[in-house]
């Protein structure tokens, strides 16, 4: 029988808990440590979860220790996604405050050890900056499976290019779909297949 | 004369059979919805399958992009349209993260009543389905007829039967009502007057009394059945390692053997909501499981949803003992053109087919730049390949049905 306490009376034995669980800035030593700032490149805190930044050609390094390490043990990988921060509209570019970039986000969790961990990769919206040429990054489905399908996923919606995924092909959308809907310059086809668009 | 087969290759030969691919869904019934699963066979043994999903793919997460929080609410129902409370509560609990929001005593005493009676509902036609899946009709009667009294009861609470919208950011749309007519279905079952009034809350009480002495008929008619038995048991074994890599969660998860729910292992926002309750959390392996069952199979996942129904039972009686006492009101008021905070948050909550997550990237405007729902069914229906290669093409509706997916949640 599981039952839930009081707030008030589960702090000591919460404290307790969370002074053995590694908190975000020990974690980001801990990589630090491993890898050099040139690969961790960022933590930010600031944030209602926050998280560390990895550069793009080492995320398979990464994943695979924070997995295996034991202090660590990322098992599961609840969510991968990808942001495109950009804003179309001219007039309101001034305020939107981000560069136009793509971020995939990786939320991890341990179920030995229950905690959880956010890790973000940053991309240029285009490879080389060539329109139309799809961002790359090292898949991490040979980590965990279910990116497998996650990726797929993304690449489809976003627009990102998995670098050995065994399978990358589009998943929600029909294979000759063109664009990448979740890019925020996508444009909706005013037909498909003779059915009528907007 | 007698023959002497010197060369076995002989008879390889003669009894050699074609591969073959077969195409089951997207319209076949047994797929829960818009599934097409391309099966590699020789003969009746499944080599290789492929699924092929996005039949009902809406693009929710672009649409989410475009609208104010609430606006995006009914498209959250649609997602997971077994139980769209249970998305509303996921979705609304995001937001409320992101914005710091404290909600009333009451809010969140008639949100645990509201999301454990959703999962009754769900969970009964997960029960229904299956048996259904493998060709017994009668539990799938028994199951909706049950699941109509809840329809019924939250069409009294918010007027819809399967897209509520009920739970919001802030709450819940509004309070419990009072008085209602009893539900025909209830009266009927229970030999009342149709025209009889009673409390809304008594209406459920005497559901789940009613309900509790079904569950017992349930066992009977499915989960002891040797029929039954032999058709799920030790078929789709997923491994823990397997259910952990693939990300399944849910019932999946818990049947392979992993404990853990978001109600006890979750973030503070949602266990807050459970304080003060009492329930277990039903994990394979069970010590009154059939002998022939092992660790992870069709039978585990399915007892864990079957024993999930009598824990929630449990909690919505808790949660109408607390009610009267909650404090507060039932919503805090939420403007549509409430502004989001630059920053980001991730909140998964334990719906009743795993843990379904929502991802918002807030830019200083009322819509997010980015609303990501994440399906727990798209990392359970992941599984299926794995655990159904190399097993009889008769055992893949015994396999698909036990993860009980739900097709509008996947391709969202």
């Amino acid at each position: 029988m599981v039952s839930i306490p009081d707030q008030s009376k589960r702090t000591d034995n919460l404290q307790r808990i969370e002074s053995l669980l590694m908190n975000i800035e020990d974690i980001h030593q801990l990589l630090v440590d491993q890898f050099g700032t040139d690969v961790v490149t960022a933590l930010v805190t600031e944030s209602k979860d926050p998280w560390i930044e990895v550069a793009p050609e080492s995320i398979q390094d990464v994943t695979a220790f924070i997995k295996n390490d034991d202090r660590l043990r990322f098992d599961h990988l609840t969510n991968l996604c990808g942001v495109d921060y950009f804003e179309p509209d001219a007039k309101k570019q001034a305020k939107f405050g981000h560069d136009p970039h793509i971020e995939v986000v990786y939320h991890l969790y341990s179920y030995n050890h229950k905690h959880s961990l956010v890790l973000k990769v940053k991309l240029p919206r285009w490879k080389d900056d060539n329109e139309g040429e799809l961002p790359e990054v090292p898949s991490v489905s040979s980590i965990w499976a279910s990116a497998d399908w996650h990726e797929r996923e993304t690449y489809d919606l976003m627009g990102i290019r998995f670098l050995n995924h065994p399978n990358l092909r589009r998943i929600l959308c029909p294979e000759d779909w063109e664009g990448h809907p979740l890019r925020k310059d996508y444009d909706f086809p005013l037909e498909y297949h003779g059915i009528r668009g907007r | 004369m007698s023959m002497q087969v010197e060369d076995h290759r002989v008879i390889e030969y003669d009894v050699r059979t074609d591969e073959m691919l077969v195409n089951m869904g997207p319209q076949h019934p047994s797929t829960h919805g818009v599934l097409r699963l391309l099966l590699r066979t020789d003969g009746e043994i499944v080599h290789e399958i492929t699924p092929h999903i996005g039949y009902l793919h809406r693009c929710a997460e672009k649409i989410g992009e475009n609208l104010a929080g609430p606006q995006w609410i009914p498209y959250t129902d649609r997602m997971d349209y077994l139980a769209g409370m249970n998305m509303n509560l996921g979705m609304s609990l995001a937001f409320e993260k992101l914005l710091d929001m404290e909600l009333p005593e009451k809010a969140i005493n008639v949100r645990v009543l509201i999301a454990e009676l959703g999962r009754i509902a769900s969970h009964l036609v997960g029960m229904g389905a299956y048996g259904l899946d493998l060709g017994s009709f009668s539990p799938f009667l028994y199951a909706f007829r049950e699941r109509e009294i809840i329809l019924d009861l939250f069409e009294e609470v918010c007027g819809a039967r399967l897209t509520y919208s009920y739970i919001t950011i802030g709450g819940v749309t509004h309070d419990i009502p009072g008085e209602i007519t009893i539900p025909p279905g209830l009266a009927s079952l229970t030999g009342r007057d149709m025209n009889t009034k009673l409390q809304w809350m008594d209406a459920v009480l005497i559901f789940l009394e009613w309900l509790e002495e079904r569950i017992r008929e349930y066992h009977a008619l499915l989960t002891r059945n040797q029929i039954f038995i032999k058709r799920v048991a030790a078929l789709g074994v997923c491994s823990r390692e397997m259910a952990i890599s693939y990300g399944c969660t849910g019932p999946v998860l818990r049947g392979s053997g992993v404990d853990h729910d978001l109600r006890r292992d979750g973030e503070p926002i949602y266990t807050r909501m459970y304080e003060g309750y009492h329930f277990d959390i039903p994990v394979a392996p069970f010590d009154d499981a059939p002998p022939e069952v092992v660790l992870g199979d069709n039978w585990c996942r399915f007892f864990v949803r079957m024993m999930e129904v009598v824990q929630s039972i449990g909690l919505v009686r808790q949660a109408i003992e607390k009610y009267p006492s909650a404090q507060g009101e039932a919503r805090v008021p939420y403007k549509m053109t409430n502004k989001l905070p630059k920053d980001e948050c991730y909140l998964e909550t334990e719906c009743p087919r795993g843990q379904m997550g929502f991802y918002l990237v807030g830019n200083g405007a009322a819509e997010p730049l980015r609303a990501r729902a994440k399906s727990s069914c798209f990392c359970n229906l992941s599984i299926t390949a794995p655990i159904s290669e190399g097993f009889f093409l008769a055992d893949i509706p015994a396999n698909v049905g036990s993860l009980d997916i739900v097709m509008g949640e996947i391709d969202r």
